[in-house]
């Protein structure tokens, strides 16, 4: 036999018992040329289009699970980014397209749609602004559409106008959803990717082609499981372990990424070689952290086996592939990570603990519950230091906070599904606010300027 | 005509005529058998069958749906895998 029958059930072994699964195919649709001076007719045409093309990846993506035995969790889609193709268009049109958006996918068996947002990291056109004012509303209002801000980038610096503007738009999101869960749906960004395929962050950029399949791979228990049978072997050598697992994960998500895309007829963009947490036991990056040999993730060692991690991931990734892309790190969500929530609970991790960690992994601070009563000065300060460090790291980072009406630090809150459950993070009550609202522009770091 | 080469795996407590029972399934179907692999592993009975669906009809989803009833009868956890999958993750 050609291969080895530990070669097989290895494979076999990563499906059944350690979660490994493709974590997202994400179809990344244009719909500039959907714009139309009626918007009955515009509408109209961002629903077939997205209708017409959603549907087609849940069954090639159906029959691909089938032929591979590897699960494909999430078949979503991202768009333009709405602000630019409601540029000419009446007021009313950022919350009857987030409408249609949201009944599109719901229609064609999509689970999320990414790409409600704006590009606003040096300023804001007439359009961003009634998008952002939106927001609330489509958060509330919607169930599968997903938003996002690029706030910052390392050749424009940061718009402290937008981050105001955010701080604000996650409060009023929170009070008008149940626990706050609207704010899941929603992110801002630094140095924010155009082929992400994750959400909420994902949208199909302006450098993109009209369709542009990307996947996101995953497999936290998988990277777990080779770290736990490899006890005493030293950093060097658990690095080479991470990267051979990294290898042979990415060169399925590829494989499958690439037939999609033919079956689809669609040009194939990247592979995401992302590890994604979720709330499954073992599916966990802190669960990763404990293995190698850190207590509870947020004690002294976490930043540096972070970055041994995600180094070995990246490494391993891009020899698999030539077309890495999207995000490309390690995701930290606090919520969705059952050995995060415990290290949350315990007390072994803070949130400053995790943006020190955010320095050396993607992509940010990711689904955190904040006490309800935060200011949303404080907030947009939390977001100004995140974004701070993709900004002058060249780097991407992002935000997803979620204040939780009614609650305070240490108190239990459950998102549900896919969202996990997470207790209140103590945010610091010294207040920022008058740094805050100075508003303006952070000038670009000087590392921008590389031309 | 090229060939659809699937791999055909078993875990389980071993018992009299798990391999007749897929041989047989796999046979009414017009599948080949190409090769066949099994051994104990950590207590458990292990097989990994390579098998031609070139001349077959049926879907590989619906040989999994078949292959997992006879799975549900014996307590057997079987698969059913296209070749590319193992060619990717361990051929460079």
């Amino acid at each position: 036999m050609e291969y080895s029958l530990d070669e097989v059930m290895e494979t076999v072994h990563m499906t059944l018992y350690q979660n490994f699964d493709i974590r997202t195919v994400t179809l990344g649709i244009n719909l500039k040329d959907c714009i139309h001076s009626d918007l009955e007719i515009f509408k109209s045409n961002v629903y077939d289009r997205i209708t017409e093309y959603g549907n087609r990846l849940v069954f090639e993506a159906g029959k691909l699970e089938d032929k591979y035995g590897i699960p494909i969790i999430n078949k979503r889609i991202s768009v333009t980014p709405i602000s630019l193709i409601i540029e000419s268009s009446h007021e009313d049109a950022p919350l009857e397209i987030a409408g249609t958006l949201d009944r599109a996918v719901k229609d064609a068996g999509i689970d999320f749609i990414g790409g409600y947002g704006a590009l606003v990291q040096k300023g804001m056109t007439k359009a961003d602004e009634i998008l952002i004012d939106s927001l609330p509303d489509v958060l509330s209002g919607t169930e599968r559409v997903c938003a996002f801000l690029n706030i910052g980038s390392t050749v424009s610096g940061m718009n402290m106008d937008a981050v105001i503007r955010a701080g604000k738009i996650m409060k009023s999101i929170s009070q008008r959803t149940e626990n706050g869960i609207g704010c899941t749906k929603f992110a801002v960004y630094s140095n924010a990717p155009e082929d992400n395929p994750f959400m909420a962050g994902a949208f199909h950029g302006v450098g993109e082609p009209d369709f542009s399949l990307n996947v996101g791979i995953s497999g936290p228990g998988v990277v777990r499981s080779v770290v736990e049978k490899n006890k005493s072997c030293d950093l060097t050598g658990l690095s080479e372990i991470i990267k051979r697992t990294a290898f042979k994960i990415t060169r399925a998500g590829e494989l499958i990424g690439r037939e999609l895309a033919v079956n689809m007829n669609v040009p194939f963009g990247i592979v995401d070689i992302s590890l994604a947490s979720t709330t499954k036991v073992g599916d966990s990056v802190a669960g990763i952290m404990e293995q190698m040999g850190i207590e509870k993730m947020g004690a002294p060692g976490s930043t540096a086996a972070l970055a041994l991690l995600i180094d070995a991931v990246k490494k391993g990734g891009a020899m698999a592939s030539g077309n890495v892309g999207g995000l490309s790190g390690t995701f930290i969500p606090v919520s969705e990570d059952s050995c995060m929530n415990e290290a949350v609970r315990t007390g072994a991790l803070s949130i400053e603990k995790l943006e020190a960690l955010t320095a050396v992994c993607s992509v940010g601070l990711d689904m955190i519950a904040i006490p309800g009563d935060t200011p949303a000065e404080t907030i947009s300060a939390i977001i100004a230091d995140e974004l701070s460090i993709g900004v002058v790291n060249g780097k991407t980072t992002g935000v997803r906070l979620i204040p939780v009406p009614g609650k305070k630090a240490g108190d239990y809150v459950n998102f549900g599904g896919l969202m996990g459950e997470t207790y209140v993070m103590d945010i610091s009550t010294f207040s920022s606010r008058d740094f805050i609202l100075r508003g303006g522009r952070m000038p670009a770091p000087i590392t921008g300027m590389k031309n | 005509m090229t060939r659809v080469l699937v791999f055909i795996t078993v875990i389980g407590k071993d018992q009299k005529g798990i391999i007749a029972r897929i041989s047989n399934a796999v046979f009414a179907h017009n599948i080949n058998i190409e090769d066949l692999n099994q051994k104990i592993m950590a207590g458990y009975f292990v097989m990994t069958m390579l098998a031609d669906m070139s001349d077959s009809k049926i879907t590989i989803g619906d040989l999994k749906k078949e292959l997992s009833d006879i799975g549900k009868q014996m307590d057997l956890s079987i698969q059913a895998q296209h070749e590319n999958i193992f060619k990717a993750m361990h051929r460079v």
